[in-house]
C-alpha cells in the first residue's frame, strides 16, 4: 500500500543535516559543498539552531540537573534515603527535612533525589532497549521489504494496539515486580513505533540519488544499510525517542502508583506519590514534591526533543 | 473502498489474533495460583474442590489446549468467567464499559470544546498573548503526567474550594467534570496545537485571499473557509484519541476511583483474577483497533483526496 516511496531525493543540504546531526559519521557526505567560503558542518548548524532556540536551553539545563542529581544522589541527598525515625514521622518540611518526612519518618528530599536515579535508569534503558528492537526490525522491514516487511509490520501493528501501560502490565504480571521487568515491558511496547518511522523513513531514503550511487559503485547491502541509508534515516527517529524517554518515566511512575512497578520500599517517585495520598488533602507535600520532580524531568526531556526536532529539521515548524 | 474495508477487516482480526496469543502467554504462563489467591490468603482449600474449580476453569488441561478453547469462546464473544465473582466477565465488564464509556465521552467533549476552540483562537490571533498563553499551557499539559493532573485538580477543586466531589460516581454528572478533564488533559492540548498548526496554515491559502477580496468578513471567512477546511486532521486525531481513551482510563480511574474498565482491571490484577484482566485488555485493544478502522474509513469520506487502495 504505502510501499510508493516519495521519489523526490531531499537537496544535498538538508540530507547531510540529518546525517551529521545523528552521530552516524555521515562526514562522508560533504556538507560544506553548499557554496559557502567557511566550511559549515552539520552538526554546527544543528548546535547552532539548537541553541538559538530558548525553551530548548531551558530543557538543557534542566536535564543537566536532573543527570548530576542522579549520578550524585548519595552526595546531594542529606539523609540515607531508606533511614526510618519513627520519632518525626510526617513533619511538614523544615530546615532539617526541606521536604519534610513521611509516614516512617523518612527524609522525603532524600527519597526524591534517589528517585531520580530509578526514573532516570528506566527511563533511558527502556528506550534504548526500544531503540534496538525498533532499528533492527525497522531497518529490516524497510530495506529487504516484501514478506519481511509485511510481517514485522503486522507484528508491530499487534503490539501497537496495547496501550503502553496495559502492555507493561501484562508483561510485569509474568516477570514480577523490579526496575528489570519494569524496563524490559516499557521496551517491548515502546519499539512498534520507533520501527514504523524507521522504516518509512528508510523507504524514501532508499530510492533516493546517492544511495543508487552506492549501489552502482558496487557497495554491498550490509554496508548501504549501516553506511547510507540508516544515518540519514535516524532523525525523525532519535527525536522520537527523546519524547519517548519522557514517556517511559510517566509510565514508569504510574505503573508504580498502580502498585505494578518498582517494589514499594525502593525511593521511587510513583512509589511515593501513591503512599502520599494516604494523607491527601491534610499532608500534601508527601505526593507535592515527586511529582514535581516528574513534572520537572518530563518537561526537560520534552523541551530537549521538541528543540531537536526543530534544529534538525527547520523545515517541520 | 469495499474492497479497502474488507483488507483491513482482515487485518484487524490478524492484529487481535496475535494480541490474544501475546494475553494468553502473559496470562496463563503467570508464577502464582489463581484458585488459592482468589479464594483469599490463607484459606485451605480441600483437594476435591480444588479439582472442581480447576476442572471448571479449564485449569487441569494443558496451556495449548486452554489457548484453543478460549480462542473458541472468545470468537463467540464468550471472555469466561471471573474467579472470584463466579459470574461471567461479559455481564461484570459490560456494567463497567458504560461508565468508562461515560467517561470517555465526556473527555471527548471537553477536547472539541476546550481544544478545538482555544486552537482556532490561537491561529486567528497568532503570536497574540491568548496565542502564547495557549502554546504555553499545551506544552505544561504535555509535560504533566495524567496521574499528577488528576491529584492537582482534585486538591484544588474537592478538598480546598469544595466546589465538585473528590472521588466516586453518586454526585451524578458533577462527579464526571474532574475525571473527564484529567482523561482529557494530554489531548486536548495535542488538539489545540494541532487546530491552530492546520488552521494556521489553511489561513495562507489562495482561496482564503480570495474570499477576503470579495469583501466576505473575517467571522465569515473563517467559520466558513478556514475552519471547514482544517478540521479534518482534528477531527481524525480526535478519533484516534478515542480509541486510546477507553484503554488509557486506567490512572484516571483509579486516581477517581470511577467504577470502570480500568479500575475493574486494576483490581483484577491484584486478586490474579485472569479472566476479567484477559477480559477488560481484550476490550481495550478491540475498541481501539476498531476506532482506528473507522476512522482511516472516515478520514477519505471527509476528504475526497485521500484515496484508499
Amino acid at each position: 500500500m504505502t510501499d510508493q516511496a516519495v521519489p523526490a531525493a531531499p537537496p544535498v543540504g538538508e540530507v547531510t543535516l540529518e546525517a551529521g546531526a545523528s552521530g552516524f559519521g555521515g562526514a562522508e557526505t560533504q556538507a560544506a559543498a553548499v557554496g559557502g567560503i567557511t566550511r559549515q558542518t552539520q552538526f554546527g548548524n544543528v548546535r547552532r539552531r539548537f541553541l538559538r532556540n530558548k525553551l530548548a536551553v531551558v530543557g538543557l539545563v534542566m536535564l543537566t540537573i536532573v543527570f548530576v542529581t542522579a549520578v550524585f544522589a548519595p552526595i546531594i541527598a542529606t539523609h540515607p534515603p531508606r533511614a526510618q525515625d519513627l520519632n518525626i514521622t510526617l513533619q511538614g518540611p523544615s530546615a532539617q527535612h526541606w521536604f519534610g518526612t513521611d509516614e516512617l519518618g523518612r527524609d522525603v528530599f532524600s527519597r526524591v533525589v534517589h528517585g531520580t536515579r530509578i526514573a532516570v535508569t528506566v527511563g533511558l534503558a527502556s528506550i534504548f532497549l526500544a531503540l534496538v528492537i525498533g532499528v533492527v526490525l525497522g531497518s529490516v522491514s524497510g530495506y529487504l521489504g516484501r514478506a519481511w516487511d509485511a510481517l514485522i509490520m503486522r507484528i508491530a501493528d499487534v503490539f501497537f494496539a496495547f496501550p503502553l501501560i496495559i502492555g507493561a502490565i501484562m508483561i510485569i504480571l509474568v516477570v514480577g515486580r523490579g526496575v528489570a521487568p519494569v524496563i524490559i515491558a516499557l521496551g517491548l511496547f515502546s519499539w512498534a513505533t520507533i520501527a514504523r518511522l524507521l522504516r518509512s523513513s528508510i523507504l524514501s531514503i532508499r530510492e533516493s540519488e546517492y544511495v543508487e550511487a552506492a549501489r552502482s559503485l558496487g557497495a554491498s547491502k550490509w554496508r548501504i544499510v549501516t553506511r547510507h541509508v540508516l544515518p540519514n534515516s535516524m532523525a525523525p527517529v532519535l527525536v522520537y525517542a527523546m519524547v519517548s524517554v519522557a514517556a517511559a518515566i510517566v509510565a514508569q511512575a504510574s505503573l508504580s502508583y498502580l502498585g505494578v512497578g518498582v517494589p514499594p520500599d525502593v525511593p521511587d517517585w510513583g512509589n511515593m506519590i501513591s503512599s502520599g495520598q494516604k494523607f491527601f488533602g491534610f499532608k500534601d507535600y508527601l505526593w507535592f514534591f515527586p511529582s514535581m520532580a516528574v513534572v520537572f524531568t518530563v518537561l526537560g526531556f520534552v523541551f530537549v526533543g521538541d528543540g531537536l526536532r526543530d534544529a534538525l529539521d527547520p523545515r517541520l515548524r | 473502498m469495499g474492497k479497502y474495508v474488507v483488507r483491513r477487516l482482515l487485518q484487524m482480526m490478524l492484529v487481535l489474533f496475535g494480541a490474544s496469543i501475546i494475553l494468553f502467554i502473559c496470562l496463563f504462563v503467570v508464577p502464582g495460583d489463581p484458585i488459592a489467591t482468589s479464594q483469599g490468603e490463607g484459606r485451605q482449600l480441600d483437594p476435591s474442590t480444588r479439582a472442581a474449580l480447576e476442572r471448571r476453569y479449564d485449569l487441569d488441561k494443558p496451556l495449548p489446549q486452554q489457548y484453543v478453547s478460549y480462542l473458541g469462546r472468545l470468537s463467540q464473544g464468550d471472555l469466561g468467567e471471573s474467579y472470584v465473582y463466579r459470574r461471567s466477565v461479559n455481564t461484570i465488564l459490560k456494567e463497567k464499559l458504560g461508565n468508562t464509556a461515560k467517561l470517555a465521552v465526556a473527555a471527548i467533549g471537553v477536547m472539541l470544546a476546550l481544544g478545538i476552540s482555544a486552537g482556532i483562537l490561537a491561529a486567528v490571533f497568532r503570536y497574540s498573548f491568548f496565542d502564547v498563553l495557549v502554546t504555553l499551557s499545551t506544552t505544561f499539559a504535555v509535560g504533566v503526567p495524567v496521574l499528577i493532573i488528576g491529584l492537582g485538580l482534585q486538591n484544588v477543586f474537592a478538598i480546598n474550594l469544595r466546589w465538585l466531589p473528590l472521588q466516586g460516581q453518586s454526585a451524578g454528572n458533577r462527579a464526571l467534570i474532574l475525571p473527564a478533564i484529567t482523561l482529557a488533559s494530554l489531548d486536548t492540548a495535542l488538539v489545540s496545537r494541532l487546530m491552530r498548526g492546520t488552521m494556521s496554515e489553511v489561513m495562507r491559502a489562495d482561496y482564503i485571499r480570495t474570499a477576503y477580496a470579495k469583501g466576505l468578513s473575517k467571522r465569515v471567512v473563517m467559520l466558513k473557509h478556514a475552519l471547514r477546511n482544517s478540521i479534518i486532521p482534528v477531527l481524525t486525531y480526535v478519533g484516534i484519541a478515542f480509541g486510546g481513551l477507553l484503554g488509557g482510563a486506567i490512572i484516571t480511574e483509579t486516581v477517581f476511583n470511577w467504577n470502570g474498565i480500568g479500575l475493574a482491571l486494576v483490581g483484577a490484577i491484584q486478586s490474579q483474577d485472569n479472566p476479567i484482566v484477559l477480559g477488560a485488555v481484550t476490550y481495550g485493544v478491540l475498541v481501539f483497533v476498531l476506532v482506528n478502522l473507522v476512522v482511516d474509513v472516515a478520514y477519505a469520506f471527509l476528504d475526497p483526496r485521500i484515496r484508499l487502495e
